[in-house]
């Protein structure tokens, strides 16, 4: 079919149109003022919020190496099913994936508010009452509960992928059961743990809906940061901008490094589950 | 020994699954309650149904959300598929230069494509004076549009290349133009994948919250950006309806895709 190369040509216009130039947008507001001429001060200015960068960092990173904790073994022990376990566990971990986050963040404000679900039952059982609503705890919750998803399924797959033949092989040359998991499973899923921290790191440390819900205002993420340079009280799409330069270019960066870890990447198919 | 392991990873799965499930449930259940409280149970109700059907602001944004992802869908199917079949096309060299590209706003943030692309229109309305990109429904489109068209790409894709191309060749070997041998030969082969594509597009256009607050304007506002901001403000038992409602559509969608996917699974194994 060599005639239909032209009909990627209207798609290549709408990515040029509606993805680079946004793109090179936000590169010329980063780098100027408000009245239009060069300057650096945006990025200099957000020297002030360091502690914002350094609070999201933790945050997400911390919430991705929880979700790969409890993802690693949940998806182990989903790729060890039958054909029909398989496929039930799938859809149900696809579920609560597919609808929508506001709902289920939301849902964790009303088990963690202070008159909450948890703290009724708390109290039911004569327990102390907790205060986590409102602290950066309540917003890892909300981040581990909705991205966890985003990591079991990539390492599934390429748990699932693996050729049996090749345990058996292992066992047979006389490998215990841990060395299996250590010299076969574990190397063989690597790229699919790489896709999964990718895939929760990234909306993890630019959310900013979660840390509104459950934060609460009381820690400020990047995203809360850029969100507020442009729909909140400080409007500044300037540094707003920059801000968001800056996160692109880490995130880059952090999927360049995640990615070298797992070499055969074509086409990109870190995205693909 | 095979027993013996399956009995603790059943019981972690099990844990797993209600970790992702309770707070769901309990969100639901709490919709019926007659009470304000969202922890305290006191009887049956539907009146927070009932209150959310004369809620003017939700009906609008649920029209709004409505026609901008049934639109969104069907042009981002239509353009997605149009791509994947001329991308199919290119040598190696822009095929991969093409896809890493449609990887951009897959991979962007969504505050990154949505904070871009409100950029682009305000200096389009401002400085160029072009004031179709004064944010309103058109912007709201052209986003979902953008960040549909991906996966919609990536749906189209894989059943391009299950395809047996000699039967296009065969095709046009007998005199079957080219736009016949298109219809009747490789469309019904990667039908499947471009439906798939347009329901994921349309969930994942209901579903979206953070592009849609940056490029909606005042009077088209999403369902997404709606809850938002009440989830922010006073939070009424309302949108635990709401979002009941919510889920089951999106419920009722998903076993749709999987019904489906099935079926072609099945069909593919009886060939």
């Amino acid at each position: 079919m060599k005639t239909t190369k032209a009909a990627a040509y209207p798609y290549v216009l709408w990515l040029i149109l509606f993805t680079a130039i946004p793109m090179l947008i936000v590169f010329y507001y980063a780098f100027t003022n408000e009245a239009g001429s060069f300057t650096l001060m945006n990025f200099k200015d957000m020297a002030d919020y360091s502690i914002v960068f350094f609070n999201s960092f933790r945050l997400a990173i911390i919430s991705t190496l929880i979700c790969l904790v409890l993802g690693y073994p949940m998806a182990y022990a989903m790729s060890k099913l039958g054909r029909r376990g398989r496929t039930a566990a799938m859809i149900m971990i696809m579920v609560p994936m597919w609808m929508n986050f506001l709902l289920r963040t939301y849902a964790w404000l009303t088990i963690l508010e202070n008159n909450g679900l948890l703290n009724a039952f708390l109290s039911a059982v004569h327990m102390p009452e907790l205060h986590i609503i409102n602290t950066p705890a309540a917003v890892g919750i909300g981040m581990v509960y909705n991205y966890l998803p985003f990591m079991i399924l990539p390492i599934y797959n390429s748990l699932e992928a693996i050729d049996n033949s090749l345990i058996e092989a292992a066992r047979d040359m006389g490998c215990s059961s841990s060395q299996v998991f250590t010299k076969v499973v574990l190397p063989l899923s690597i790229p699919g743990t790489v896709s999964g921290i990718i895939m929760v790191f990234i909306p993890a440390v630019s959310t900013f809906v979660i840390s509104k819900i459950l934060g609460g205002g009381a820690s400020i993420l990047i995203g809360d940061l850029i969100e507020m340079q442009f729909l909140g009280g400080t409007y500044d799409a300037n540094m707003g901008a920059a801000i968001s330069l800056v996160m692109m270019v880490i995130i880059t960066l952090f999927t360049m490094i995640t990615n070298k870890i797992d070499k055969d990447n074509d086409e990109g198919s870190v995205l693909m589950s | 020994m095979k027993k013996k392991r399956a009995v603790p990873s059943k019981v972690y799965m099990a844990v797993v699954f209600i970790f992702m499930y309770a707070p769901i449930v309990l969100l639901m259940i709490f919709s019926f309650n007659n009470s304000k409280s969202r922890s305290v149970w006191r009887g049956f109700t539907l009146k927070w149904y009932r209150s959310l059907i004369h809620n003017d602001t939700i009906i609008h944004a649920l029209e709004v959300t409505l026609a901008v992802s049934i639109l969104a869908a069907l042009i981002a199917t239509i353009l997605g598929t149009s791509a994947a079949l001329g991308i199919f096309a290119m040598r190696r060299r822009p095929r991969q230069i093409t896809m890493n590209a449609n990887n951009i706003p897959m991979m962007n943030p969504d505050i990154i494509l949505g904070v871009s692309l409100m950029l682009m229109f305000i200096f389009m309305a401002r400085t160029m004076h072009l004031q179709i990109f004064r944010l309103g429904f058109l912007t709201l489109l052209i986003a979902h549009i953008t960040f549909n068209t991906p996966y919609v790409i990536l749906s189209v894709m894989p059943r391009l290349r299950q395809m047996d191309q000699k039967q296009y060749e065969a095709a046009r070997d007998l005199g079957a133009t080219n736009m016949q041998a298109f219809r009747l030969v490789v469309l019904p082969q990667i039908k499947s994948g471009i439906v798939t594509g347009l329901i994921l597009s349309f969930t994942m256009s209901i579903d979206d919250v953070v592009v849609s607050y940056f490029t909606s304007g005042p009077t088209t506002e999403t369902l997404g950006v709606i809850i938002f901001g009440m989830t922010r403000k006073r939070i009424s038992p309302e949108i635990n309806a709401l979002c009941t409602i919510m889920f089951v559509v999106v419920l009722l969608l998903l076993l749709l895709i999987n019904y489906r996917e099935l079926k072609v699974n099945e069909e593919e194994a009886q060939e």
